[in-house]
């Protein structure tokens, strides 16, 4: 896939938190490329700075230093309205505690998407491709984990983005539901093209990458393509 | 609907209590407003309505028998538009089947018809016939309360002869809007009655044929009164002139004028008080919700939602208790001024009230309650806004509490865990409880401002009742007579005391300033009607010079030692210069006092007596009402005992309004700043208590730190507010004082009682309310969920 084309790239990207004691590098002199269409895994133990590049592509944080393009515009020439602007138009988040807000229902916080979307699907639409059109009018209380986040991967389709970035989706999950939300994003992938990037620490997960990439210290440590992938329902952990 | 929205009603729904606690407080503040506002101006515009409809006169002389030739001389005068003369006295009526004297003020109408100035509206009948010698037209009030009808009749002694007149029909006039008898402390429509009478007939009967005794002035516009008035105390200086007034001196209107003037202090010391509350607890309970919805702000923010947009999120939540808020206050606000103005047009006596609240003062009442709640938002919304999505998303660091030397103290007096949870909070956010403290101090200082004046009262009452004015009736004659008229008093039925005085009006002065004020002479040891120090001891004017009341030595600027000029008018003249020979504290009225024998020496003349003060014997009182109808040159008659009885009563019923309404602000300004700050408590700390609730604490003991940390704040709420209460009475005081009376600042030990016993309940009620919520917590799903 190394001819395809580039939606991300960085350059000499480095994060560093100043702690006021130490500093902390989160991110260390990271370049790297991620391709249209592809879903990648980022793969690293807790602390490697998976989640700072991961809120740094997805236009939630500001880098220290090096730079960033999303296709052919520069995220960190951006400022803050630029930057609103990029995750509106462009980008869905999924994260490991779904993040639904608690007073409104499932097609509600759909509808925050769709609120302010260029070309959204209907909410009934995005909740139709994770199963849940039934469970619509149910606020986030009357419903499980794994329904929560199915919302909300709903939810971060629903504008039909370019690129879906997910911060652990299955850590606060069984495996069994687990694997129920990794085929959901398995098939957004396919079935729209979203270039994909799915952050775990679980590394049976990797299989159903096309990329994966490891992180350690701050540090892209390596990348492997999968020649063959494995589907989500035959993993298990 | 969009999502955003629908979280903002759900939210808005969700803190429902909150939200109302908060909406009470600011509705109190925007009806306050609306109310005292309202009511001001509705007093005020019915006021010039009426005296712009009726051709309220400008300037008001009184004299005796002034020729009317002189009139036109008036009319001459530069900046008078018209002149009216009227023949005026004060004589007793006998009304059948009425015990008692009855006291008039008799004046007259004009020969050529219907009066030019202060002209009276018809409300019942007709007017008298201008030829009539035996018609007479009654003021409304007093015919009320006497059942006197046209056509009925009644007797009056005019100048030593009785006559009976027919009542034609009933008036009011823009000059008796509020009617006070001579003597009297408060209006007495039953005893204390105005007359018209054709001018031919009055005339005739007083001897005035050709003359007048009083003169109102219109003034052309643009013209200022000082001018006229000297002009016309030169020109009437040979008559018994005892000098002109402006409108200001004018009785009827100079007490509309205190009362617009009590509502507009209303209007500015009370509503800034509730809405600076509304302030504090809003900015508390936006900043906890902030901090609450930390992660969905974050969330909002990684969707895509602006900064303005969150900011706008959190200010319409603030902007909806608000509206909450200021309809309520509009409701409740404009239902109070609406009925308070008619039970003010009723007790002054307007023809008709003209109550429009503008609305502008709706818009800024509005507006004023947005403000503040926008404010107290603002720094929650704007941090809201500021927050970056990534770190809103990662939970918050624990808050930091430091190890200070406070702490140390604190271990060293090995108090209990749950106790030192209490302190700890106080110290790490002492904004939040220095403003809790000074929200409910602010309840506690309007319960002792309110509850100030019923003791202010007692003490007037105790004052002008028991300790000056100790004779049960004042007779008033029309002119000073020589002191045996004191003997014939003494001779009247059931009369066991009887002592004399002679009323002298004068202006004092001292340089710029000056003040027309009634000069009471005086014999030493006088019994009935004393002059009181301020230890309780009866004092005489010293011979040779003059005793003032304080605050009419303070409106000339002068103290004991210095020296005034007195020029006295009507029926003694001269102008003396007198030292200040005596300082005395008065309530009622601006007294000043000569010794008696000073007063003959100055004038030249006998002893006099123009009023009478008798003690009589209950069992005769009936005999002695009936022989002072007949009584020639008595002007009037003022039983104080009456006197005492109605106003007690008044005050009491007045005071039981006031005193409810600002208990109830009271209260709503605790369970507002109580209850909020008791929820926040709880949320803010609902895994700690859980925490400790299954380290074996018992419900009591978590309940304590609650409670106690609200409540420890509740009780040094009260010295604070007492201190406030006692500045807020000092100024109410000082604001309410005016040349009428004087309210003395009088602050017992039950007034801070009562005040702290209702906030500290009230605080107790609204903390307890949230108590409940703490033992319905279900632990396991407080320790579940994410803060
Ligand atoms: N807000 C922050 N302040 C200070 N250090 C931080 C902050 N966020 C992350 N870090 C540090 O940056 C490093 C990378 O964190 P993160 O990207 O969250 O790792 P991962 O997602 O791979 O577990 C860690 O050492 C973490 O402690
Ligand atoms: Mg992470």
């Amino acid at each position: 896939m190394t001819d395809a084309e580039i939606v991300f790239r960085t350059r000499d990207l480095s994060k560093v938190y100043d702690t006021g004691k130490v500093k902390v590098f989160a991110l260390a002199h990271v370049d790297l490329e991620l391709f249209a269409g592809e879903l990648a895994v980022l793969l690293g133990p807790s602390g490697s700075g998976k989640s700072t590049l991961l809120n740094i592509l997805g236009g939630l944080d500001h880098a220290t230093e090096g730079r960033v393009w999303f296709r052919d515009r520069e995220l960190t020439s951006l400022n803050d309205r630029g930057l609103t602007r990029f995750r509106r138009d462009h980008v869905g988040f999924v994260f490991q505690f779904y993040n639904l807000v608690p007073s409104l229902t499932a097609r509600e916080n759909v509808q925050l998407v769709t609120d302010v979307a260029r070309n959204p699907m209907r909410p009934e639409e995005a909740l139709e491709r994770v199963g849940l059109v039934q469970r619509m009018d149910h606020f986030p209380a009357e419903m499980s984990g794994g329904e929560q986040q199915r919302v909300a991967i709903a939810r971060a389709v629903a504008k039909r983005p370019e690129v879906l970035l997910c911060d652990e989706p299955t850590g606060a999950l069984d495996s069994a539901t687990g694997i129920q939300v990794l085929d959901v994003l398995r098939q957004v992938n396919e079935e729209l093209g979203t270039s994909t990037v799915v952050i775990t620490h679980n590394a049976e997960i990797r299989k159903m990458a096309h990329r994966v990439l490891y992180f350690q210290d701050g540090k892209l440590a390596r990348f492997e393509t999968n020649d063959v992938r494995v589907a989500p329902a035959e993993i298990s952990w | 609907m969009s999502a955003l929205d629908i979280k903002l009603l759900r939210d808005f729904r969700r803190l429902w209590a909150q939200s109302l606690a908060i909406a009470l407080v600011m509705a109190a503040g925007v009806a306050v407003l609306l109310m005292s506002f309202g009511m001001s101006k509705a007093l005020d515009e019915t006021r010039d309505t009426y005296y712009e409809r009726n051709r309220f006169a400008d300037i008001f002389v009184d004299a005796r028998s002034v020729p009317k030739s002189l009139l036109a001389t008036v009319r001459g005068i530069e900046g008078v538009a018209a002149a009216e003369a009227r023949v005026t006295t004060h004589a007793t009526l006998d009304i059948e089947g009425k015990a008692q004297a009855t006291v008039a003020f008799v004046t007259s109408l004009p020969e050529g018809g219907n009066p030019l100035l202060n002209v009276p509206i018809l409300r019942l009948g007709d007017w008298p016939d201008p030829n009539a010698s035996d018609q007479v037209a009654l003021n409304e009030p007093f015919a009320i309360a006497n059942n006197l009808w046209p056509g009925d009749r009644f007797a009056i002694n005019l100048n030593g002869t009785k006559r009976t007149l027919a009542v034609t029909g009933w008036l009011l006039s823009p000059e008796f809007v509020y009617t006070i008898g001579p003597g009297s402390l408060i209006p007495d429509d039953e005893d204390y009655g105005i007359l018209w009478m054709p001018e031919r007939a009055l005339a005739a009967a007083l001897d005035r044929t050709g003359a007048f005794d009083n003169l109102a002035v219109k003034l052309r516009p643009g013209f200022s009164a000082k001018p006229v008035m000297d002009e016309l105390d030169t020109l009437l200086e040979p008559y018994g002139n005892w000098g002109a007034i402006d409108r200001s001196e004018q009785t009827s209107n100079a007490f509309i004028d205190g009362e617009i003037t009590q509502l507009q202090t209303l209007a500015y010391i009370l509503p800034p008080v509730f809405l600076g509350i509304a302030v504090f607890l809003v900015n508390m309970v936006m900043g906890r919700l902030v901090r609450l919805e930390r992660t969905e702000i974050g969330l909002l923010k990684a969707l895509g939602y602006g900064n303005m947009a969150i900011c706008v999120h959190y200010l319409l939540l603030s902007g909806l208790i608000a509206g909450a808020g200021v309809m309520l206050g509009w409701a409740v606000g404009s239902w109070l001024s609406y009925g308070l103005a008619k039970l003010y047009a009723n007790f002054f006596k307007f023809p008709y009230l003209i109550y429009n609240i503008s609305w502008n003062t709706y818009l800024i009442s509005g507006l004023l309650g947005l403000g503040a709640a926008t404010a107290g938002a603002l720094r929650a919304a704007l941090s809201a806004a500021r927050l970056s999505p990534a770190t809103a998303m990662s939970p918050p660091a624990p808050p930091h509490f430091k190890r200070s030397l406070l702490d140390r103290l604190l271990a060293a007096l090995r108090i209990s865990q749950p106790s030192m949870m209490i302190l700890r909070s106080l110290i790490r956010w002492p904004f939040r409880a220095a403003m809790s403290v000074l929200g409910m101090a602010l309840a506690v200082s309007i319960l002792v401002a309110s509850n100030f004046f019923p003791d202010a009262l007692d003490v007037i009452i105790d004052s002008a009742f028991h300790q000056s004015n100790r004779q049960h009736a004042v007779l008033f004659f029309n002119e000073a007579l020589p002191e045996s008229a004191l003997q014939d008093s003494r001779r009247l039925p059931g009369v066991l005391q009887a002592e004399g005085q002679q009323y002298l009006t004068a202006v004092l002065r001292n340089e710029h300033r000056e003040k027309r004020v009634v000069v009471e002479a005086r014999r030493p040891g006088l019994d009935l009607s004393r002059v009181v120090d301020d230890s309780g001891k009866p004092v005489d004017a010293p011979p040779g010079g003059i005793m003032l009341a304080r605050r009419l030595a303070a409106q000339l600027d002068v103290g004991v030692g210095d020296l005034v000029e007195a020029e006295f008018r009507g029926n003694r003249h001269g102008t003396f210069t007198l030292p200040v020979t005596g300082l005395v504290t008065q309530y009622f009225g601006l007294g000043a006092y000569l010794d008696q024998e000073t007063a003959d020496r100055m004038f030249q003349q006998s002893p006099q007596v123009s009023v009478v003060n008798v003690t009589i014997d209950a069992a005769q009182e009936e005999a002695f009402q009936a022989q002072l109808k007949e009584l020639p040159m008595l002007a009037g008659s003022a039983m104080l005992v009456e006197n005492r009885e109605g106003f007690q009563e008044t005050i009491s019923q007045n005071i039981l309004i006031t005193t409810t309404i600002y208990t109830v602000l009271g209260v709503l300004i605790t369970v507002g700043v109580a209850y909020n700050a008791a929820r926040i408590q709880l949320s803010e700390r609902a895994r700690e208590l859980a925490s400790l609730r299954i380290l074996g604490f018992t419900r009591g003991e978590v309940g304590y730190i609650l409670v106690g940390e609200i409540l420890l704040l509740a009780l040094i709420a009260q010295p604070v507010g007492w201190w406030i209460g006692w500045g807020v009475a000092r100024l109410m005081a000082e604001s309410f004082t005016s040349d009428l009376y004087a309210i003395p600042l009088v602050m017992k030990p039950a007034t801070f009682t009562q005040a702290s016993l209702v906030v500290l309940a009230a605080a107790a009620a609204s903390v307890l309310l949230v108590r409940r919520k703490l033992d319905q917590m279900n632990l396991v799903s407080v320790m579940k969920t994410r803060e």
